[in-house]
């Protein structure tokens, strides 16, 4: 029964978005409040049965209802509960009801908390909204329905990917997908400013909260699913330039873009039409590393020709989705006014220098992971495009980029002066060029590459911090007035200092794991102690255990400073027997922001290991930056300007301007 | 500064980074992109030394040689033609005799293939992809070698942690 009421639902829900897709329009057209306001109650309605649909098919995984073939294929009566849970969107069925349940769900929102957006444009927004959930409505239903029952139900499921039975599981996709699919608002509302064909500063300011909402949570869903990786995997890899990785990292670089455009747009009514272009770019992106995740056209161009026809719905979805709202730009975006005048050296032209680089920057990434897709179904002839591509075009266009972040927040609106900049920004120079030097010296004859990177990471963090210290006058003024300026000072201005600094941490952490890290692979028996960085590491012993759905042989390891035994680690090699698979557990231990790595390889049969052991230094610091960033996002987040409740409608944004 | 004047540097200056962009990516194409070939491919495309590629195919059986200090030697084979293979580093957990492997690296002069990386996928029957379209083209293509496929694309967003494992 439960696995009906969820399919029904969901089909529900269908009926609910069709409705929400068609007369809210229609109502904005004839003026009719009342259909307008359908847009409203659908969208909550829809939300309802989504997460009805949604806690049904959670409710079947954790009770192993095993004549539903999504439980069967993806669970085990033995698991422990939370991979119960998580396993519910660890498979393509669920994840999809996972991607609709937010989209229902921020469409809910909206409706909830848009009561002060003008009725007119709610009512286009949520029915764009509506589009996009009907469509993948019907891509589950019709393809990937999660409640199929099974003729002949088996006693026991074949389990979990074993991979996947981590808490990673758990915060990773929820995460993405709420960064994914909150493009989608942002999209929503620049498809209704194009209906409309009316667009202004205010617009700004109800788009940009939800902007920031998805880019906060992609940003920790990229960080998560990074750490995920690291010590998943065993080796030590953090970002492998993986086209699914790839795929989430596009949207962030179009939304990061679009985070700074909206500012300009909202401060000076300029960058219009390219803001929507960018609303438009970052949901495709979004819907492109949906269709390159769902389709299987990664895994395989022939199995994705074998099996066609889920790929070529999502590519159909793809296309309606990209060719029509980009037709639709490219029809009304000459109709929106010109906004405000600025020379090239100013704040404006700073964001749009970001916005050009990091775009750019998106496209090289959009290039080197559908080039051998493409390259493949034209030819046949198969390539990888790797780190080394990327190293290569991605990284210098993040030199300049770089650089040039610490004078945007600096440079003056409509017309900036660069020399003052400069001079303002002297002792974020010297402090790079200290660090340089130091860094330079302890790694005298390595590589220069990486002590300049530290540099210029340097240069980024105090530069960030130079203009907060401008600000409330800190080492200028009295430490009490300098404190109350510090209150007073916007909260967005945090925001984006932590965020700024954030970028310059991650790459601190980012240059010292590829250049220092160092590694000491090799077979140990009990007894046996081996060197790293410092640490003595002696294998003490390799014991077999029993866990709930694997065996393990687990290794014990006693570290040793100076002869004396600091701490212990336990890595193990675990089998899953239902998949006869077998997992590699690392254990790490963190000293300050750098990380030991143990990692087994094949146990022999005289009690022999292979291990492989890091020692990571900073390695923290590549995630630690993004947290940096989403907490400065969420500060700006709670910025009293941004709060979504505080847009003032169109004719008043000549006050806001003049409040800034 | 008029509008024209500002619209014509910034629309300059976004050339300008576009080019820069292309330049790039023209120039990381012709050095780091890697060819996958299966060892009869390496046989007729006569791949010089030092060329590096990723050689993919199936770890022929009873070939796995051990040496000390984790040095390994094993063939990876295609049907028709075998290449030795010699790696040094601790081999991926789903490393097998029998089945699929992709090693990247280059040949040596005396034509045995030096792999710094050896990939297998996390699932028992996976066979990577390269290897799996290249043994069908070449009709050595087993059904059951297929069943992994659905399996490996479980997880969501999570290419790294659901796809690859690598051994350096």
């Amino acid at each position: 029964m439960i696995a009906e009421s969820g399919h029904y639902a969901l089909v529900l829900a269908l009926g609910l978005a069709l409705i929400q897709s068609t007369v809210p329009i229609l109502g904005a057209r004839w003026r009719d409040v009342a259909l307008m306001n359908v847009a409203r109650s659908t969208a909550i309605a829809q939300l309802l049965f989504v997460a009805a649909s949604f806690a049904a098919l959670v409710t079947l995984h954790v009770s192993s209802d095993f004549s539903v073939v999504n439980v069967v294929e993806n669970s085990h009566s033995m698991k422990p509960l939370l991979y119960k849970i998580t396993g519910v969107w660890g498979n393509h069925e669920g994840s999809m009801l996972l991607w609709v349940s937010i989209l229902a769900l921020f469409g809910g929102l909206v409706a909830i908390f848009g009561n002060n957006l003008p009725i007119s444009l709610r009512a286009h927004v949520l029915a764009v909204q509506a589009w996009i959930a009907s469509a993948f409505y019907l891509f589950i239903l019709l393809t990937s329905n999660p409640f199929l029952r099974i003729a002949n139900p088996p006693m026991e499921g074949r389990d979990l990917n074993p991979v996947l039975q981590d808490i990673g599981l758990a915060v990773h996709p929820p995460m993405l997908y709420l960064g994914y699919v909150g493009f989608s608002i942002s999209f929503s509302f620049a498809i209704a400013a194009l209906i409309e064909g009316r667009i202004d500063a205010a617009w700004a300011r109800w788009v940009r909260p939800w902007t920031l909402i998805a880019w906060i949570f992609l940003t920790t869903g990229i960080a998560m699913g990074s750490y995920w990786a690291y010590y998943s995997l065993g080796w030590g890899g953090w970002w492998f330039w993986d086209p699914v990785e790839n795929a989430s990292l596009m949207p962030w670089l179009a939304g990061t873009a679009l985070l700074h455009s909206l500012v300009v747009m909202e401060k000076r009514n300029a960058l219009k039409v390219w803001t929507i272009l960018l609303s438009i770019l970052a949901f495709s992106l979004s819907l492109l590393g949906t269709f390159l995740v769902r389709s299987g056209v990664l895994t395989s161009v022939h199995a994705f020709a074998n099996d066609p026809r889920r790929g070529v719905f999502i590519l159909l979805i793809l296309c309606v989705f990209i060719g029509g709202s980009l037709s639709l730009y490219v029809f009304r975006a000459s109709s929106l006014k010109q906004g405000g005048l600025f020379a090239p050296i100013s704040r404006e032209g700073a964001l749009v220098l970001n916005n050009l680089l990091l775009t750019t920057a998106c496209a090289t990434v959009f290039v080197g992971t559908l080039y051998p897709l493409a390259l493949e179904v034209m030819t046949g002839e198969k390539i990888s495009v790797g780190a080394p591509f990327f190293n290569l075009t991605f990284g210098p266009l993040f030199v300049p980029l770089l650089i040039a972040l610490p004078f945007g927040p600096l440079l003056a609106w409509k017309r900036g002066d660069l020399l003052g900049a400069a001079q303002r920004l002297t002792v974020a120079g010297v402090v790079a060029l200290i660090g340089l030097a130091l860094v330079m010296a302890w790694t005298f004859g390595g590589s220069t590459l990486a002590p300049l990177a530290v540099g210029l990471a340097l240069f980024v963090i105090v530069g960030a911090l130079v203009d907060i210290v401008e600000r409330i006058g800190l080492f200028r003024l009295p430490l009490g007035i300098a404190a109350g300026r510090a209150r007073g000072l916007p909260r967005s201005a945090w925001g984006t200092m932590l965020a700024h600094a954030g970028v310059g941490i991650a790459l601190i952490g980012i240059v010292c794991e590829t250049s220092w890290n160092s590694e000491n692979i090799r077979t140990m028996k009990p007894g046996d102690v081996t060197n790293i960085a410092g640490y003595g590491l002696k294998l003490e012993s390799v014991t077999p255990r029993q866990g709930p759905n694997y065996r393990e042989m687990a290794a014990k390891f006693s570290v040793l400073v100076g002869g004396r035994v600091i701490a212990t680690m336990l890595p193990s090699k675990r089998n899953f027997t239902t998949r006869s698979a077998t997992t590699t557990e690392a254990a790490l231990l963190s000293r300050g922001a750098s990380q030991l790595y143990i990692s087994l390889g094949d146990i022999a049969p005289d009690g022999s290991v292979a291990v492989r052991i890091y020692h990571k230094p900073l390695v923290l610091l590549i995630w630690f930056g993004p947290v940096l960033m989403a907490l400065g996002g969420v500060l700006s987040l709670s910025d009293r300007r941004l709060r979504v409740g505080a847009p003032k409608p169109a004719k008043s944004y000549r006050g806001l301007q003049a409040a800034e | 500064m008029t509008r024209k004047q500002r619209r014509l540097i910034i629309i300059g200056g976004s050339l300008a980074v576009l080019g820069v962009a292309a330049a790039l990516v023209l120039n990381a194409m012709r050095d780091s992109i890697v060819f996958f070939s299966t060892p009869k491919m390496a046989a007729e495309k006569h791949i010089p030394p030092g060329k590096r590629f990723r050689l993919g195919g199936l770890v022929q059986p009873g070939s796995l040689v051990r040496g000390d200090n984790l040095k390994v030697k094993f063939e990876v084979g295609d049907g028709s033609n075998e290449l030795p293979v010699s790696y040094q580093g601790i081999l991926p957990d789903l490393f097998r005799e029998g089945q699929g492997v992709v090693a990247e690296g280059a040949l040596d002069a005396s034509g045995v293939f030096k792999a710094d990386t050896v990939l297998a996928k996390h699932d028992e029957n996976y066979m990577p992809k390269d290897v799996a379209d290249a043994l069908k083209k070449q009709g050595h293509w087993k059904d059951e070698y297929g069943a992994a496929y659905k399996v490996n694309n479980a997880a969501p967003g999570s290419a790294a942690a659901g796809g690859k494992e690598a051994a350096r």
